[in-house]
């Protein structure tokens, strides 16, 4: 979309927003579902395997909270309740299944979790969604905490402190194939790619909607939408319901890959602060944006908890500069920087980009020598002295490396900030030419796109 | 889900034999202790253009809130073609056939122009809350937002986020989807505050061509154009309607040009 259309002659569809199918729709759908199928011939390891899972059914959980914080502006603090909630329907219904006292074949658990969570939202959301904005937000908060602990106080449903196990194997193997029983784990994913894909397309589809629409005006300007007809009421509840429902899928694929469900940790406030988050961090204002969060949220709480123990600080470092210096998120970041290029003007960035990753490297070098000294100090002193990081040899009682970390730190970050203030001055000035560009097109073509709305 | 036909709204269109388009009775407001709109009754046939005017804090922006369901009246009755509305929530209102605008820019920021638009036709067409459509789909809906887009002179800014416009086209767009779903009653408040004159007149062109035939109470300062827009014009002082009556008529009434129009004539003729 960033060719001006000459004139009006385009096709009908186009100019009414998102068109079902076209050739890119075509093309980024095709891609992403062959991503999807060779991942797992690429990244062959069991660990990679074992990401590849979590990530499936986490792009379904960040992409039904995004419905909510990204399209409704509801900031949601409970939405672990609704995949929670979905799970122990889904691990229920399994044992039940397995019993032989429900025909449920395993293929299907997925949809008993969303209609698990599609169950509770309506049950939840119904107080919730009266309410916008900070009460709002508080009203989930409340909630999520309830359910959490009331979850611990009937163990006979939730299975108290050990939580409730089962086992995907069961009935009869799928499509009547000996071999697909979804026990080894490459099957498992597959079945959680195949709910990956299907949920995903569903909630972009949800995007071009009439209520999709409304959602984004309700998020926008609340007030305006009650005097063009719509109950803003109406319109945030139907929306969280189906926002549960997909929670709820993404609950009971959860449910298949781990074969247990815990109410200590799948229902609680950690839990929905981590899909905010995750969420946030990929990008909020696009569609795309939570999925980037759901790879992030796999490699950190798998990749970055192995490296070091101080991973939930570097977390959280990481959060506050992107809420302070791109509140857009990764999403925002690739777009933003995409339409410079598409505007001719990413030329002076390549080396500014080198210089911010240099220098922002050395800087991290230094805080994170600091930061792993520190916990050496703290947790490990029984080990020695000796600390092992990014290859190197720290002696954590010999002031030269705290000295020499201090000033990596010290002369790294002082280098960065003189590199950021030129990047801000370049990107500024860059914004500038393209809004100018812009309006000159505008003017010119009496262009109807100029790569205006998103 | 799907597509509900809306039965027509109740206040389109000639109402025969002595109806009202809109009326209302001894309407009161009141906050705490402070009355604010103390015993409105205005009556106003269908296809009547009327202004409200009267000085800063009159109450005329009460009134207009009250009758759209955005406040609640204290006591008093309005009815929208015969039927009581007062007390109704704001869509309730929208849906039974009233629209309005507001005295500051009041649109959807973050959507294109095109989608604005598409937004207020949605409830009248009945797509109501259904998620199982496109709207790129949605003939209908997308024809009429394409000639509202016309209407309202904004066809060349169809992709453009509303906030990325100028006022004068913030304004126009206000005005659109106002008029989007097809009320037949509209009410603008203040509509050319903060304009030039020469857009206030063009402005004000645009809202007599795209009200033909619908009732229009509009809130308005600047004289020359309430007496060259409006069949009747209705003087709010203090919260009380003193008059209500034909340009003409209101001009010579001693009691408005007492209370108010003197001195607003000459804040007009001093270059306001």
């Amino acid at each position: 979309m960033n060719t001006l259309a000459s004139g009006t002659a385009r096709p009908t569809g186009y100019r009414y927003g998102v068109k079902p199918f076209n050739a890119t729709r075509v093309l980024t759908w095709g891609l992403f579902a062959l991503a999807l199928a060779v991942a797992p011939l690429v990244f062959r390891s069991s660990l990679a395997l074992t990401m590849l899972s979590q990530i499936g059914y986490l792009i379904i959980i960040c992409l039904s909270y995004n419905m909510l914080l990204g399209q409704g502006g509801m900031l949601s603090f409970g939405h672990a309740v609704y995949t929670g909630l979905g799970s122990f329907i889904a691990i229920h219904t399994m044992n039940l299944a397995a019993k032989g006292s429900l025909p449920v074949p395993l293929v299907l658990i997925p949809l008993v979790g969303g209609l698990g969570g599609m169950f509770f939202a309506i049950l939840f959301g119904y107080v919730s969604t009266k309410k916008s904005g900070t009460t709002f937000a508080m009203i989930t908060l409340g909630l999520g905490e309830l359910v959490a602990s009331m979850a611990l106080m009937f163990p006979t449903f939730f299975g108290g402190e050990g939580g409730i196990t089962t086992n995907r194997v069961y009935g009869t193997p799928f499509l009547g194939i000996p071999s697909l029983t979804f026990g080894p784990q490459i099957q498992v994913y597959y079945l959680i790619a195949a709910y990956c894909f299907v949920c995903t397309a569903l909630m972009y589809a949800f995007t071009a909607t009439p209520l999709g629409r409304m959602l984004n005006a309700v998020r926008d300007n609340p007030e305006r939408v009650e005097f063009i007809g719509y109950n803003t009421q109406r319109v945030r509840y139907t929306a969280f319901i189906i926002a549960g429902f997909f929670a709820g899928i993404g609950g009971g694929l959860a449910t298949i890959n781990f074969e247990i469900v815990n109410a200590a940790d799948s229902l609680n406030g950690i839990r929905s602060g981590g899909y905010l988050l995750f969420t946030f961090l990929g990008g909020a204002t696009y569609f795309f944006g939570p999925i980037i969060g759901a790879v992030l949220l796999v490699f950190a709480s798998i990749l970055l908890s192995e490296l070091t123990k101080a991973w939930l600080l570097y977390l959280g470092l990481i959060f506050l500069f992107m809420v302070m210096f791109a509140p857009g998120g990764v999403a925002s970041l690739i777009m933003t920087n995409l339409r410079v290029a598409r505007f001719g003007r990413f030329g002076p960035f390549w080396a500014l980009y080198a210089g911010l990753a240099v220098t922002g490297a050395l800087t991290a070098a230094g805080a994170a020598a600091l930061v792993e000294m520190i916990y050496h100090r703290q947790l490990n002193a029984a080990l020695g002295p000796e600390l092992h990081f990014l290859g190197l040899s720290l002696d954590t009682s010999s002031a030269t490396s705290w000295v020499l970390a201090a000033a990596l730190l010290a002369v790294g970050g002082f280098l960065l900030e003189q590199v950021r203030r030129r990047f801000v001055r370049a990107w500024g000035h860059a914004q500038e030419q393209i809004e100018a560009e812009i309006q000159r097109r505008l003017r010119h073509r009496g262009g109807a796109d100029a790569g205006v709305a998103p | 889900m799907s597509r509900v036909p809306n039965p027509a709204p109740a206040a389109v269109g000639d109402i025969a034999g002595g109806a009202w388009a809109l009326e209302l009775k001894d309407l009161r407001k009141n906050f705490g202790k402070t009355e604010i709109i103390r015993g409105v009754d205005l009556a106003v046939r269908a296809g009547e253009r009327i202004a409200v005017i009267g000085p800063n804090g009159a109450g005329k922006s009460t009134l207009f809130n009250l009758i759209s369901g955005r406040l609640a009246p204290t006591s008093g009755e309005v009815r929208l073609a015969g039927r009581r509305i007062d007390g109704l929530r704001p869509y309730e209102i929208n849906r039974l056939g009233l629209s309005r605008s507001f005295q500051i820019t009041n649109i959807f920021p973050k959507l294109s122009v095109f989608e604005n638009l598409r937004c207020g036709v949605l409830w009248s067409l009945g797509y109501r809350y259904t998620f199982l459509r496109f709207l790129s789909r949605l003939d209908d809906a997308n024809a009429r937002a394409e000639e509202l887009m016309r209407q309202v002179g904004l066809e060349p800014k169809h992709d453009v986020l509303a906030m990325n416009l100028t006022y004068a086209e913030q304004r126009a767009l206000e005005i659109g989807v106002t008029i989007a779903g097809g009320a037949g009653v509209i009410l603008l408040d203040e509509p050319t505050a903060g304009m030039s004159k020469t857009e206030t007149a063009h402005f004000i062109a645009l809202i007599k061509e795209v009200t033909v035939g619908r009732t229009l109470l509009t809130v308005e300062h600047d004289m020359g154009v309430v007496f060259g827009l409006a069949d009747k014009i209705a003087v709010v002082v203090y919260g009380e309607v003193i008059a209500f009556d034909t340009p003409a008529a209101v001009r010579a009434n001693p009691r408005v040009q007492e209370a108010y129009l003197g001195s607003a004539v000459a804040d007009a003729q001093g270059g306001h």
